[in-house]
């Protein structure tokens, strides 16, 4: 028998899954629902289904990660356990890097192929022709075939500060970890702080962001194919720090209030900065791609 | 309920405890076998309501003209049947077999993460709960196809899209967790001495598809979630006059699509690659060649998408690359079939049930490869598109593919699920029923189909008919025998002669080294394995 196996742990039955499932019924069924009553103005009851889905999966995750860190705390896990949350993390990234390549796959089509051969590029000189003889192709895509019009959303002002934020936030919480692991408790506290209210502000510019896109610039999640992946790619980016935000904010309430992680022994502090570090990752992806160029 | 136990040696007495009594052993269960026979029972419960579908479709289709559904009805029942079929029936069963043997098979106690393990079933029957209600819904199901493409889906689909894209979410989520556990599970439990390249073949295919699961699933959430906003917020990723291009849909959703479908089949290569040397008592042919054919499939699985859709528009140059990656394909998986013919060559050959499908799937697995391969000759494909050629394609691909090799790898293991030997009479007679009325079924859908019937059509021409009433009887045939495999299942599970540890003659592998049934725990001690 090897060492290696020695202290495995199966975790005896829980409820957490299957309150989980309902959750997520409750979030699908509500906001398939919900979706079609707001577009139609109907009165119905999927709004607050997908509420209380939302709630009830919150009540899942608090209750099912405060078993997890219970049995981490009282030393049940080994490093094969470490090992196995790790790769689990990871691939989950993984998961992410691809959702939002799918999204960034439909920018480029749209922008390389779907515009200029909309203005006749190829052998689609008929298809102009007889589609939108004025369209002509350009990216941003301020006019489009059907006469939709709208400004850009230049990179300079709150997308430029917005980079610097998220590029600070990542060095931060790279300072956090390394005075974790050097057992500088307060230095920790500040940075990952710091950390998380850059990520705040990053979140509160994204709105200014939005307001000014819609109010001055005309620009909308309607405005054709600028405007859908320009609101899609940075509100489910948008959604991410949020999500990785709260999930930094978790571990500084862990080390504040209970004093836990040691400098040996901190994935879950890891793996929050892991996901931080990749959401920092996609926003310079669309800084260069949706801002910029 | 508590699942925290503070002094971690008393956790250790725990170990050897039975299951839980009642429904919560269901609902709360930690435990690979228990949930591999949740996913199982699950998929075949699917099977039969998607089969349902089919023989509506089948019965709709006995005759020209319209005789019992209507055309949008028609819509639903194709649209449900491919979705029910494909997420709710052959993943699901894969799953269920992963589940089960995976931790056997390398020697793990269970899985890495048996919580999120449970939390991955849990949500398919609540996913296809919204699926199946949705059918009625004001306006009907979904009723854009299985590939729900642009603008069908967006423009001209009805209430229920929202619903759709929404439980297809939720499947993706359980399928991303799902394949994240197996990666993990093979990464790290390894019985000490279980190299990579010692791993029985059904875990290295499964491995392999897990990484497809995850590089895809997720494309999938993707252009669903396009899906619902060109719908319904305005958007026009999908539309034209917005700057944006139907043909884009039908990039990403291939991008997934076709992986996908690597999905369906490689662990059926698996589970091929298990039963022939158990029947032939012969070790397998080229293992490791077998496992560098998987992962070039897998590899040459993400360069292939675009011969879904060779005549939506593309140029030429990429329709040829998109034509020589596919025709590619054929290498890695002649491979395979060569490898599984060589294992059987002069073996001491026996033919019980599950040989039986083992044989069937690699004779019509290969007739559905090479209709694949005449699909994917572009100029010749502008004939076959849309066509009940491509029907009879990816069914005999799916159907005498994928299901024979689950109901061939249900055969194969049931003895070490339930402890009893299943009926070998009866399971004969499910084996050649199925067998003489699937080729019923689907070999004429390639003649109707050469002669230019189109898919997906609730009507047809009067020449096609003779055909057509054959095909329905083989389909009503096919789906009569399926009931005796629930009968045989059940008879299995009830009773019948005690099976030894080792089952079949020629099983090796650490599964067969444990009691039959399978205790509720296994390999808490982990086997050297040498």
């Amino acid at each position: 028998m090897s060492d290696k196996y020695e202290h495995y742990y199966v975790p005896e039955q829980s409820p957490w899954p299957i309150v989980g499932a309902v959750a997520l019924f409750m979030i699908a069924f509500g906001a398939g629902n919900y979706v079609n009553e707001v577009t139609k103005d109907q009165p119905g009851y999927g709004g607050y289904l997908l509420l209380a889905g939302i709630a009830t999966l919150i009540f899942m995750l608090v209750g099912w990660f405060r078993n997890v860190i219970d049995e981490s705390m009282n030393g049940l896990y080994s490093k094969q356990m470490d090992r196995s949350f790790r790769q689990c993390m990871s691939w989950f990234i993984f998961s992410e890097v691809m959702f939002f390549a799918a999204f960034f796959g439909a920018l480029f089509y749209a922008r390389i192929i779907a515009i200029p051969w909309l203005d006749g590029a190829g052998n689609n000189a008929s298809t102009a022709a007889v589609l939108w003889p004025a369209f002509e192709a350009a990216w941003p895509l301020l006019k489009t075939p059907g006469g939709t019009e709208t400004q850009a959303m230049p990179w300079q002002g709150l997308p430029l500060y917005n980079t610097i934020i998220l590029l600070v936030s990542s060095v931060t919480l790279h300072f956090a970890h390394t005075a974790l692991e050097q057992n500088k408790r307060g230095q920790l506290k500040l940075m990952l702080g710091l950390t998380i209210l850059l990520g705040a502000g990053f979140l509160y510019l994204q709105v200014v962001e939005y307001i000014h896109a819609y109010q001055d610039l005309g620009l909308k999640l309607d405005s054709g194919v600028y405007g859908n992946t320009f609101f899609l790619l940075t509100g489910f980016h948008g959604l991410h720090v949020t999500l990785g935000a709260v999930f930094l904010l978790v571990m500084f309430l862990r080390i504040v209030l209970k004093n836990h992680f040691t400098p040996h022994k901190h994935f879950a502090f890891q793996a929050a900065a892991w996901y931080w570090h990749f959401v920092d990752v996609v926003w310079l992806c669309l800084f260069v791609f949706v801002y910029v160029l | 309920m508590s699942t925290v136990t503070t002094d971690p040696h008393a956790h250790a007495e725990h170990e050897h405890h039975g299951p839980a009594k009642g429904l919560k052993r269901w609902l709360y269960t930690t435990n690979h076998k228990d949930i591999g026979t949740l996913y199982l029972l699950f998929s075949l419960l699917m099977f039969f309501i998607g089969g349902a579908m089919a023989m509506v479709i089948r019965a709709e289709l006995f005759q020209p003209g319209l005789q019992i559904v209507e055309p949008n009805f028609f819509n639903q029942m194709t649209t449900v049947h491919g979705l029910i079929m494909v997420f709710g029936a052959v993943m699901p069963a894969f799953t269920g077999l992963a589940n089960w043997l995976i931790p056997m098979m390398i020697g793990a106690p269970d899985m890495a993460l048996p919580r999120m393990n449970n939390w991955s079933f849990w949500i398919l029957p609540f996913a296809f709960s919204i699926l199946l209600a949705s059918l009625f819904m004001e306006g009907g199901g979904p009723s854009f196809g299985w590939t729900f493409y642009a603008p069908l889906s967006t423009t001209y689909s009805n209430d229920s899209t929202a619903l759709f894209v929404f439980s297809v979410h939720i499947m993706g989520i359980s399928s991303i967790m799902g394949a994240i556990n197996v990666i993990v599970t093979i990464m790290n439990l390894r019985a000490p001495g279980m190299t990579y390249m010692k791993m029985p073949l059904f875990v290295w295919t499964w491995f392999i598809t897990a990484y497809l699961l995850i590089a895809v699933m997720p494309v999938l959430a993707g252009v669903v979630t396009m899906v619902l906003t060109d719908k319904y917020f305005g958007t026009s990723f999908f539309d034209a006059a917005g700057g944006g291009d139907p043909v884009l849909f039908q990039h990403i959703f291939w991008f997934f699509g076709h992986p996908e479908v690597y999905i369906m089949i490689l662990p059926a290569f698996g589970i091929i690659s298990s039963i022939v040397p158990t029947f032939a008592r012969k070790p397998l042919f080229g293992y490791a060649s077998m496992v560098y054919a998987t992962s070039s499939i897998a590899l040459l699985s993400f360069l292939v998408w675009a011969h879904h859709m060779f005549t939506t528009g593309m140029p030429v140059a990429a329709e040829l690359f998109f034509m020589y990656c596919t025709m590619l394909i054929a290498v890695p998986t002649g491979v395979k079939v060569f490898n599984w013919v060589a294992t059987m060559w002069r073996g001491a050959m026996t033919f019980e049930v599950p040989m039986m499908f083992s044989l069937a799937f690699i004779v019509l697995f290969t007739i559905g490869g090479f209709s694949g391969l005449m699909l994917a000759i572009t100029p010749a494909d502008f004939q076959y598109h849309d066509t009940y050629f491509v029907v009879a394609h990816f069914h005999y691909v799916l159907v005498t593919g994928a299901i024979f090799s689950i109901m061939a790898a249900a055969y194969y293991w049931l003895p070490k699920w339930t402890g009893h030997m299943y009926d070998e009479t009866l399971g004969q007679w499910h084996f050649w029923c199925s067998l003489i009325s699937v080729n019923v079924l689907f070999f004429p859908m390639h003649f109707v189909g050469l002669a230019g019937m189109p898919r997906r059509i609730p009507d047809y021409a009067l020449q096609f008919a003779d055909f057509n009433a054959l095909i329905s009887i083989g389909g009503f045939a096919f789906g009569l025998s399926q009931l005796l495999f629930v009968a045989l299942v059940v008879k299995c599970i009830k009773g019948g002669e005690k099976a030894t540890d080792q089952v079949w003659e020629g099983a090796e592998g650490l599964e067969w080294t444990i009691p039959s049934p399978a205790p509720y725990h296994s390999f808490t001690t982990p086997p050297e394995v040498k």
